[in-house]
């Protein structure tokens, strides 16, 4: 065999990049924690179904904006017909108070950083 | 009839994946045994290959010369296109790699009129191979999130760049679009040339229907038909620590994106996807050409039992002075 010792510090180094959410995971021991959001005790029903709340917030979100913000409509109905102001602030964080407790635990989690909060503030922030 | 097998054999990966998990509930089986079977297949099969052709003999340096070669110091040598030492040919491997340059060099011929060849540029290839490449890598990255916790930095920082216009909520992903029209014109471009349809096999279209595929349920799980990806997460969390487990709630289109992506990582080894690793080990290109400056002896000569003049001349010494005979040592 020719050139081992380059062959095979290339082949370690491929193979060693390609695992690394393995190493990773056994580096930081974290890999299994928890990271569930801490859900409001007064209510418990969301705006719609949980699953799809899960799935799609973002979507609704995004939809609410758009209503508010480009049409003035101000009232969203849900699947089971109640009536709700479209509202981040009004609403949503009327129940899901602590921003850092619910919306941080999965997007934190997930690498996402959503742009609400470019305009919005948390309550903890407006008072 | 290639093209048409190759999408046969890629929509029966994703009906099994349908099968099994949209209808049976084999989940244990798509989630767990299958991503694990790939990742042992991918990594033994590819250590495999990499050690089978460094065992194949180069005795002679062999790369293609595309300049002048060293040699007077007057005469000015191409030291990129013709290297004649190492940091030479890491220049050539670092643009081979990394910017495709032999794909920038395909040339198209082309008849003009009635008996006139004509030969230029053909870039297409290049800006295609260079597109997929790329978005595939930012692609790639960006999926660490699923796989690491805590987000590395870097994961994160990318997906906002590559999100950066803001369009739609979850953001549009600029690598996903570039992968997209890459892997579509890769494909028309086999499609669209008569030559190139002739020579393409069903190996060389199976792998891009599998990363259409990827991509477009990839694409599909964004921003259609969602799934709640913090399972997910936790899913593929529970692979990579080696503790296994299906959270409910995934939904099985999810398996479909997932055993499309086991399918390719197994059959990479297999493939001429190995390029990746084969690009490295090309002699014609990571050789220098020193064949002049250097020897090189062929290591599976058989040994030659030679007698010089001088032990010659040890030899009969004394019988050449009495002949006569002029001697070089006393």
């Amino acid at each position: 065999m020719y050139d081992t010792g380059k062959i095979m510090t290339g082949l370690a180094a491929v193979l060693v990049m390609l695992t690394l959410p393995f190493w990773y995971s056994a580096a930081t021991g974290k890999a299994v924690e928890k990271h569930d959001p801490v859900l409001p005790k007064t209510e418990k029903k969301c705006v719609e179904s949980r699953q799809y709340m899960r799935d799609s917030h973002m979507d609704l979100l995004n939809r609410w904006r758009d209503a508010v913000v480009r049409e003035d409509r101000h009232t969203y109905v849900s699947q089971d017909g109640t009536r709700y102001e479209m509202s981040l602030t009004n609403t949503c964080m009327k129940c899901h108070v602590e921003r850092a407790q619910f919306c941080d635990k999965c997007h934190t989690y997930m690498g996402e950083s959503p742009f609400c909060w470019d305009c919005h503030l948390d309550r903890k922030g407006v008072l | 009839m290639n093209a048409f097998l190759s999408l046969v054999a890629v929509l029966a990966v994703m009906l099994a994946a349908y099968v099994g998990t949209g209808v049976l509930d084999a989940k244990f089986l798509f989630g767990t045994v299958l991503p694990y079977a790939a990742i042992a297949t991918f990594l033994i099969g590819f250590i495999y290959r990499i050690v089978d052709w460094a065992k194949s003999p180069v005795p002679f340096r062999i790369p293609t010369t595309c300049g002048q070669q060293k040699s007077l110091e007057w005469i000015k040598s191409d030291r990129l296109d013709n290297p004649h030492d190492t940091i030479g040919v890491i220049g050539r491997m670092a643009l081979e790699v990394l910017c495709f340059r032999s794909l920038f060099r395909d040339t198209k011929m082309e008849r003009h009129e009635e008996a006139t060849v004509v030969y230029g540029p053909g870039l297409w290839l290049w800006i295609g191979a260079l597109a997929f490449h790329y978005s595939f890598l930012v692609v790639f990255v960006r999926h660490l999130r699923f796989f690491t916790e805590p987000v590395p930095y870097v994961a994160v920082l990318l997906q906002r760049v590559d999100g950066f216009f803001q369009v739609g909520v979850p953001p549009v992903m600029a690598s996903n679009l570039f992968l997209l029209a890459a892997l579509a014109f890769l494909f028309a471009r086999r499609l669209w040339s008569p030559q190139l349809r002739y020579i393409s096999l069903a190996s060389d279209y199976f792998p891009l229907f599998l990363l259409i595929g990827i991509a477009g349920t990839g694409v599909l799980l964004r921003h259609f038909v969602r799934t709640d990806i913090v399972n997910v997460k936790e899913m593929a969390m529970g692979l990579v620590s080696f503790k296994p487990a299906i959270p409910k709630g995934v939904h099985w289109f999810f398996f479909l994106h997932l055993t499309l992506v086991a399918t390719l990582i197994a059959y990479f080894p297999f493939s001429k996807l190995m390029h990746a690793g084969g690009v490295f080990l090309s002699p014609t290109r990571n050789l220098a050409n020193n064949n002049r400056m250097v020897r090189h002896v062929n290591p599976w000569n058989a040994p030659v039992k030679v007698h010089t003049y001088e032990e010659y001349e040890d030899d009969f010494r004394d019988k050449m002075k009495a002949a006569g005979l002029p001697v070089e040592k006393e």
